[in-house]
């Protein structure tokens, strides 16, 4: 029953879509531009029906109904109710229908906060919103609707993977995707900017709080994939360059290009095509994203069940959708406004491009290392991958100059900047940052040239920002994005020279010698959890400040039958004590421990990064 | 013969060409050095020569093959045609079991055994690699 009203919220929704979509056109017809109370009335019924057949697949796992084919394979009725609802967008099918949702939600959000722009901008909008939402819809009833049923009903469930039932993997898909849907706002908006030739200061203002909406969760999103990576599948750190994560960094790379030039769009009024260009890619990046997750392209330990029907729909889908956004940008050229404005060599504005030209060069290395072996496996079957070196041998020399220009770039002015003279104190700075980096690399032993210089624009950066923090000229939501990246990337610099590991094989007794510290291996105890044993262990590490105790599990889990490693971390401020072991044979234990310095410090100062795009999301502007 | 701006323009043009064509080069350079070929059992029998190259050597645990010892674990990765000493000092995942499939990272020391430096195993039990499955297809 519950079912059927899923299912068929489900097919009115594409039907609403299409009614909408007419509805625009006949009002274009008889030139009748207001936003109609019968158009609003159909945004709602389609958000209403988005959200009942949401609901009715959650009430089926809930209540475990394994007739419903989504239910069996991913569920099992001795999970944990708060499980049985996370396991709704744990899987394909569930996650397309909540990415639905959010779409939808996006859309009926628009319409509402756009009172302000012009109104057949806005109609445009709605009519692009409503294509990709009619596209989805097609794509989930027909190749992986959530509804479809088995008969006879199953027993019971086949379960959700184990490590998919943990808190931060339930709440990360649906901030991921408010992230990746929520551009889909900004390629609407700039095919309709571009079609009804719009591109002013008022719209600026207007999509960059859209921009920052995706950018902030977007951040967020990825955060919670980082941590629970960090300690679920026991690797012991932040990033590891998986395509997956590089997938949903790219679109961030591109969210963060596209409103520092929004800012540019704002206060000069150039740099139109650019800001247009950044959009689209932004939401073309976020669905081939979809599209190289969801097939099983993607040679990824995050690669799901794959199936080729749904990769070959969504790379159609994608190519329409690019097709159309050059057809709009071809057929709608822009009339140049016989404003002549003059760019000086050294000002905001061209710093601002430097900005964007790095962010576009830090994704074409992530893109190139993504999908250079999808293509070498099409060309000539051969299997390839790549790793970490690739991406840190590229993108590192080039945060230098990065990290110098960022330094300075907040305090050169708009059009033309004159330099004065170099105050003492900028000089003192690189100098204090030059001796700090100096100590850094002789205590960590690090041999590489690089790293030095690396450091000591790593410490003026963030010397720079603390004293920006400081300055009342400077705009809020910039000082807490500004420290928190250049506290980031002092946190990933010491993590990466301070960190040391070791793993062993163990028998209860054993004891570990490692940089004076010794680890015990003291216990080993069984316990039954209602879905899980978890084999409890108990180690104790000795050092100069004292004992700690750690209880990492190994959890058995019998539906379906996975082991999986939980973590002990001690987590103080600036270190993290890791502690994990798992199963080789029947006689030994397999231990790694792991110091990281500055971990919290990673999450804390992306925290602080997503604080300055929220402060500018609440601001208030006076054009509206 | 040309006026002070077009010089300025052309040595900007010149610049940014050189830049592109200077990081073209130098991200096919680091491509090539920094890819991991996926080799089969099989395929390193027949091997010309043993590479110092980082590969991966992907296929099934065999069966009673996993030995573990206070420094490393070892175990034999078999196609079913073929197979292959495996040496691992690091943390094995999760999945890691007899019977099951499984990617090494690391080198070759000589045509019958491996030093791996990282493990990879799939994420449930119902995935496999393709690299394993296509490694399995071959049979």
């Amino acid at each position: 029953m519950i079912n059927h009203i899923g299912n068929y919220s489900l097919l009115l929704c594409a039907v609403v879509s299409l009614i909408i979509v007419f509805v625009i056109s006949r009002k274009f017809k008889k030139k009748n531009f207001k936003i109609s109370s019968n158009l609003l009335s159909f945004l709602s019924i389609q958000l209403l029906f988005s959200f009942i057949s949401f609901f009715s697949l959650i009430y089926l796992f809930v209540t475990s109904d394994f007739s419903n084919e989504t239910v069996y394979n991913n569920s099992h009725s001795t999970k944990p109710l708060f499980y049985k609802i996370s396991g709704t967008w744990g899987n394909h099918e569930g996650s397309l229908l909540l990415w639905l949702l959010v779409l939808i939600i996006f859309g009926f959000l628009h319409t509402l906060f756009s009172k302000n722009m012009p109104i057949k901008q806005r109609f445009f909008t709605i009519v692009f919103q409503q294509i990709i939402i009619f596209g989805f819809l097609t794509f989930t009833i027909f190749t992986s609707n959530p509804f479809d049923t088995i008969y006879p009903k199953p027993y019971d469930g086949l379960g959700l993977n184990p490590i998919l039932q943990d808190p931060a993997l339930a709440i990360h898909p649906p901030i991921l995707y408010v992230g990746y849907v929520g551009t889909a706002i900004l390629f609407s908006s700039s095919l309709s900017a571009l079609i009804t030739d719009t591109m002013n200061k008022r719209w600026a203002i207007f999509i960059k709080k859209w921009t920052l909406v995706s950018w902030v969760f977007l951040t967020l999103g990825i955060l919670l994939g980082s941590i629970w990576a960090y300690y679920e599948l026991g690797w012991g750190g932040f990033w590891f360059w998986d395509p997956v994560e590089n997938i949903s960094l790219m679109p961030w790379l591109c969210l963060t290009a596209l409103f520092h030039s929004i800012i540019v769009l704002e206060k000069r009024e150039t740099l139109k095509y650019w800001v247009i260009i950044l959009s689209l890619s932004c939401f073309i990046l976020s669905m081939s994203g979809t599209f190289l997750v969801r097939s099983g392209i993607l040679n990824s330990v995050h690669t799901f069940a794959s199936d080729p029907t749904r990769g070959s729909f969504i790379l159609i889908f994608l190519f329409l959708l690019i097709l159309l956004s050059l057809g709009v940008i071809f057929f709608f050229p822009h009339k140049n406004d016989n404003v002549i404005s003059k760019n000086h060599l050294i000002s905001k504005e061209s710093l601002i491009l430097l900005n964007n030209l790095f962010l576009m060069y830090f994704l074409s290395v992530v893109l190139i290392g993504t999908i250079y072996p999808i293509f070498l496996e099409v060309i000539n079957n051969q299997k390839i991958s790549i790793g970490p070196p690739f991406y840190n041998k590229l993108i590192v020399p080039f945060l230098i100059p990065f990290l110098f220009f960022m330094a300075f770039a907040t305090k050169i002015k708009w059009i033309n900047h004159s330099f004065k003279k170099i105050g003492i104190i900028n000089i003192l700075l690189f100098l204090l940052s030059i001796i700090i980096a100096i100590m850094v690399i002789k205590i960590s032993n690090t041999k590489y040239l690089f790293s030095t210089v690396l450091f000591i624009f790593a410490f003026l950066l963030f010397f720079y920002t603390c004293k920006d923090f400081l300055d009342e000229k400077v705009k809020l939501s910039q000082k807490f994005s500004h420290i928190g990246f250049s506290i980031l990337i002092l946190s990933i610099l010491l993590n990466g020279v301070f960190s040391k590991e070791i793993t062993k094989n163990m028998l209860v007794g054993d004891e570990l010698k490692f940089l004076n510290k010794i680890i015990t291996f003291e216990s080993i105890s069984i316990e039954e959890k209602k879905n899980f044993k978890a084999l409890q262990a108990k180690f104790i590490l000795k050092d100069l400040n004292g004992e700690k105790i750690f209880n990492p599990e190994v959890r058995i889990y019998n539906q379906p039958k996975i082991f999986t490693s939980e973590a002990d971390i001690k987590t103080g401020l600036f270190e993290d004590n890791f502690l994990v072991f798992n199963l080789v044979d029947d006689k030994y234990f397999n231990v790694r421990y792991q110091y990281k310095p500055f971990m919290l410090l990673i999450w804390l100062s992306t925290i602080l990064i997503s604080i300055g795009g929220i402060i500018t999301i609440k601001e208030k502007n006076e054009i509206y | 013969m040309y006026g002070k701006k077009v010089k300025l323009r052309a040595l900007f043009l010149f610049a940014a060409l050189l830049t592109l064509i200077l990081t073209i080069f130098l991200v096919i350079k680091s491509l090539e050095e920094n890819v991991v070929y996926f080799i089969s059992p099989s395929e390193i029998k027949s091997l010309p020569e043993i590479e110092k190259k980082k590969i991966r050597v992907g296929g099934m645990v065999k069966k009673g093959s996993i030995v573990a010892d206070k420094a490393s674990t070892n175990f034999i990765i078999t196609d079913f045609k073929n197979e292959i000493f495996v040496s691992f000092n690091g943390l094995v995942p999760n999945l890691f079991a007899e019977e099951k499939g499984v990617v090494a990272e690391g080198y070759l020391k000589d045509r019958d055994f491996f030093i791996a430096k990282k493990i990879l195993a799939k994420h449930d039990e119902n995935y496999m690699p393709p690299e394993v499955k296509e490694a399995l297809k071959n049979d």
